[in-house]
């Protein structure tokens, strides 16, 4: 091992999910070396809107509007959860840094800045998040104003049905439609992928066919809503275009997994990312981590064997829950995977952390000095219920990118 | 005539009568085998498992359990069975079993140990003895179903969501039964001139609507599932019942049962993380590779033990059944069955038949020993791995899955939506999980939900409130059966579940 030469930065943030890309970004733009690791994760199969607060308490199931009076009454309420560790103008501050950065790579978000949005979805139930990608705007004010709107499907894609979708606002929305269409030169194919697809859509040719199916449908309605397929990326030339043949607007409806708005989010970060300097190892894990006595961290990393050591003063944990692989339990235990059980206390919800987002030890202290975590691994998060996902994530990493150069200073 | 229970019992009931000729009205307060012959073993007891508490119990399984791999083979896998001892099982219980199994007539043959791992790769190296039986596998939800199914056709009507409520009494009779539709709520009187009460471990409450008292002790098992085949045959541990102690295969999975705790109310019978640690822990005995075994999700029925409240532990109580005339208690056309097992529930018909038409003069003799149970399509999907078998065998490409961990496509779920639509019912997903494999694998529903739901949809099959309540209750099934899997992968399975209903759709609100 020790022929391994390491590569030495300021930060090693371990995991490539929203969190842990929000930790990257944040600490390129402090001037920091980043290398960072990860696999997947969650982002894939998230839908590619950004939540930031729409439901608490979870026992109740009140919905909030306003995600910034939402904050605070759970702040209130349960003052372990990560949000109680950050100041709303650094939550908001983060949402601004991320979405501008966003918006340079081409994946431009809306929203409302005080107020949630609700948004249409394959199931036909209106989910309400915070900011929410350009491809699905449109849709948001359409299902708003219930403007005469066509819903698209396609046939052979799994999981997505427009007459579902009509039938759920059957008595609220008379104006809304479906139909469905095959999707150009699929006639040999019987089952449809939101990635082929998406990826078909940025040859001109193929939204010209896609067009054509299109605009005979289309007849009386003002708007048309297909599935979230409408370019892998380029998605602002992709929509214009079809836009232009069709002749009305056109916004996307998010789907079940495989989520094409998640892989655009990831391909979006994986490139900006790399401008900014980020030295990134995709699917390639740390193994182990581990302090020196200088009081540096290296990490062993690798696909299955150690390829390279990277040597950093600090480290985020940015690794997930258990479908990211942070986590993980067995039929007795829950732990925390890369560090293990030594030396911080983990419960069963997640990382218990300090205000500077530093995994504590069982002394209650933090278990390193520089040691962060970030994201979906944090305890009392519960995200799914709260709808908090990239909220948390892009937060906690402004948190604990923050507090590293604190640290730093 | 009146039948009241759509499990293996009842339904097996409906089959022998209409067989005889005899016009009935089966009722079933949920789907059919809602009870407990929709969660249990699936075991095809050779009889082996009783020679020592039970004779008599044992003879029966013997018997009925050859007759049944001749009359009903579409519904068993007829994979053989072995009970093994390990290390520290007492062995006074494994000198005895050859014998005990002799005198009742029981085939049994001694395995060398090293015979026996060969045939069984997985078994533990600290065997001690083992013995070769004649076990097999059944799939309860296909056998209900085909007797259900022969049974309409010979004009028998029934109705499934309809529940018992009351009885009106008059001159020693029952003289009309009520009932309400579960679902609508609506209710129905049914004149009949007598009624069966095969309403298996509820059959105490449903006779005390009619003013009877029986003796009935209720007692939870737990089952789990894992995702894999674990072994070709069924194995037995080779001691007196405990927890844990049989592995059955059902297709491409394995089931592990099972415990035995008295539960007083019915209708909440989960199965619990307590349990199931505790089956594996012990199971591993037997079976080490049980330990790091992905296990998908956890069951639990109601055995109805017939019998006093005294004895100490349940599995002693004897599983032969009971058939309770109730002319004795002041009722002439009132019958009572319950008790008994899956393996014996043709037995359990016959003497019911016959003890009814005793009572109505009708003298046609019982042909289930004779006429094979028919092969119809709607049960046909219930069994694991056979969806993917068919499929792969006709692959007609337009035919695709709509659950991709069972492999079941949409032929099927339109086969299955004619059998329930034929049956009056409403085919929604719960329903279409029942007669299928859907839900059942790996993924617990999380993506064979959205499918089948949108493809309902597509097909005109559901509003949209049926949509979500259905998806909200098939989930809220499947859930009771997972939450005390929650570990390793199973766990992952259920976060993403999570985060696709609640986190994205929010299902929950
Ligand atoms: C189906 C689904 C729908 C969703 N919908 C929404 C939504 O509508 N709105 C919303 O706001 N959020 C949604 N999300 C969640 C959200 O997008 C975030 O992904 C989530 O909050 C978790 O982010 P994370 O970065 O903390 O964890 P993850 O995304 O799980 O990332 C963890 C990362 O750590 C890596 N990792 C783990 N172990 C190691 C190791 N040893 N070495 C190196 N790397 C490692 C993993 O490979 C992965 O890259 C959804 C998620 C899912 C699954
Ligand atoms: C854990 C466990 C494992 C088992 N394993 C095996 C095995 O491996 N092999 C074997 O041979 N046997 C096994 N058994 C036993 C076997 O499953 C049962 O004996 C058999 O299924 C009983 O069938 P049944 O039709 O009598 O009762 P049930 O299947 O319970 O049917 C009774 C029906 O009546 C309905 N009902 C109740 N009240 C009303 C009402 N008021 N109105 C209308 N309907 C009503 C119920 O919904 C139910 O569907 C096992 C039992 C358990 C609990």
């Amino acid at each position: 091992m020790s022929d391994l030469k390491s590569i030495e930065c300021d930060l090693c943030i371990i995991g490539s999910g929203l969190a842990g890309m929000a930790a990257a970004l944040f600490a390129a733009a402090r001037g920091l070396s980043v290398v960072q690791m990860g696999h997947t994760g969650e982002i894939i199969f998230a839908s590619g809107l950004l939540d930031l607060l729409g439901v608490h308490p979870v026992s109740e199931k009140r919905l909030w509007s306003d995600p910034w009076a939402a904050i605070d009454a759970l702040v209130r309420d349960i003052p372990h959860h990560p949000y109680a560790r950050l100041k709303k103008e650094d939550i908001k501050a983060a949402f601004d840094e991320i979405l501008a950065f966003l918006e340079e790579t081409g994946l431009t978000y809306h929203r409302n800045i005080d107020r949630n949005t609700g948004v249409l979805t394959s199931l036909g139930t209106v989910k309400t998040t915070y900011a929410v990608p350009h491809t699905m705007w449109k849709g948001v004010r359409a299902l708003k104003e219930k403007s005469d709107c066509l819903i698209v499907d396609i046939r052979g894609l799994k999981g997505f049905s427009g007459r579902q979708i009509v039938a759920a606002f059957e008595n609220e929305w008379s104006h809304l439609r479906s139909a469905r269409i095959s999707f150009p030169d699929s006639d040999h194919l019987n089952e449809m992928y939101t990635e082929h697809m998406a990826n078909a859509l940025l040859l001109p040719y193929n939204r010209e066919k896609l067009a054509g199916v299109v605009q005979p449908l289309v007849k009386e309605s003002s708007i048309v809503g297909l599935p979230a397929i409408l370019g892998l990326y380029q998605t602002h030339e992709v929509i214009s275009h079809l836009e232009e043949l069709v002749g009305i607007p056109i916004f996307e409806i998010p789907t079940i997994p495989p989520s094409v708005p998640g892989l655009r989010l990831k391909e979006a970060f994986e490139r900006g990312l790399r401008l900014k300097g980020v030295q990134y190892f995709s699917l390639t894990r740390a193994l182990q981590v581990r302090q020196t006595a200088a009081g540096h961290f290296e990490t062993q990393i690798g696909r299955d064997v150690v390829e390279h050591i990277v040597d950093s003063r600090g480290v985020i944990l940015a690794s997930g829950r258990f479908i990211g692989g942070g986590l993980h339990a067995d039929r007795t235990h829950i732990r925390e995977t890369i560090l293990d059980s030594r030396g911080h206390l983990i419960n069963q919800a997640g990382l218990a952390i300090d205000d500077a987002f530093r995994p504590l030890a069982d002394s209650g202290g933090p278990a390193f000095e520089s040691l962060f975590a970030a994201g979906s691994i944090l305890a009392h998060n519960d995200w799914k219920r709260v709808k908090c996902g990239a909220g948390l994530a892009i937060a906690t990493a402004f948190g604990a990118v923050n507090a590293f150069v604190r640290l730093c200073r | 005539m009146l039948i009241i229970g759509g499990g293996a019992t009842g339904t097996g009931i409906a089959r022998d009568l209409a067989l005889r000729g005899v016009r009935c009205i089966l009722v079933e307060q949920g789907d059919i085998n809602a009870g407990t012959s929709g969660a249990n073993h699936g075991l095809l007891h050779s009889g082996a498992r009783y020679v020592s508490s039970d004779q008599g119990s044992a003879i029966e399984c013997r018997e009925e359990g050859a007759l049944l791999k001749q009359m009903a083979p579409q519904c068993i896998d007829d994979a053989g069975g072995l009970f093994v001892a390990v290390e520290g099982d007492d062995e006074k219980y494994v000198a005895e079993f050859p014998h005990l199994c002799s005198e009742c007539g029981i085939p049994v043959k001694e395995l060398d140990l090293k015979e026996a791992r060969e045939l069984e790769p997985v078994l533990s190296d600290k065997l001690i003895a083992a013995y070769a039986v004649n076990d097999a596998s059944i799939d309860p939800f296909k056998l209900s179903l085909e007797n259900i199914a022969q049974a309409q056709e010979l004009g028998c009507t029934l109705l499934r969501f309809t529940k018992v409520i009351g009885f009106e009494k008059k001159n020693n009779k029952i003289q009309a039964t009520h009932l309400q539709d579960t679902v609508t709520g609506e209710k129905i009187i049914i004149d009949a001139n007598q009624v069966v009460n095969a309403s298996g471990a509820w059959a105490g409450e449903v006779a005390a609507l009619a003013g009877v008292k029986i003796d009935i002790i209720c007692s939870k098992g737990s089952l789990l599932v894992t995702h894999n085949r674990i072994t070709d045959r069924v194995v037995n541990r080779l001691r007196a019942s405990a927890n844990a102690d049989i592995l059955v295969p059902g297709g491409t999975v394995s089931i592990l049962g099972t415990t035995s705790i008295r539960i007083e109310n019915l209708n909440q019978v989960y199965p619990t993380v307590e349990e199931v640690d505790a089956m594996v822990g012990e199971a591993v005995k037997m079976i080490p590779a049980l330990e790091n075994a992905r296990f998908i999700r956890a069951y639990a029925g109601v055995r109805p033990l017939v019998g006093s409240r005294t004895a100490s532990d349940d599995r002693n109580v004897s599983r032969s059944f009971a058939l309770i005339d109730h002319t004795d208690d002041g009722l002439e056309n009132f019958v009572s069955i319950s008790g008994g097992k899956l393996t014996t529930y043709r037995l359990m018909a016959e003497k019911t038949a016959d003890l009814v038409c005793g009572h109505l003069g009708v003298s046609k003799p019982c042909l289930t020993r004779t006429e094979p149970l028919p092969e119809t399509q709607p049960g046909k999907w219930t069994q694991p791995g056979l969806a993917p078998k068919l499929w792969m065998q006709k692959h007609e490409p337009e035919d695709i899955l709509l659950c991709e961990c069972e492999m079941v496509p949409k032929s099927v779920v339109d086969s299955i939506v004619d059998a329930i639509r034929k049956q009056d019912g409403q085919p929604d997903l719960k329903a279409i999980s029942l007669r299928s494999r859907i839900g059942k694998g790996a993924c617990q529903g999380t993506f064979c939900g959205v499918r089948v739901t949108a493809y309902l949809f597509d097909q005109g099959e559901l509003t949209f409130d049926q949509c979500l309540a259905g998806l909200r209750e098939f989930l809220g099934k499947r859930w009771h059966g997972q939450y005390p899997t929650l570990w390793d992968k199973q766990l992952v399975q259920s976060e993403l579940l999570e985060a696709l209903y609640c986190g994205l759709f929010g299902l929950e609100l």
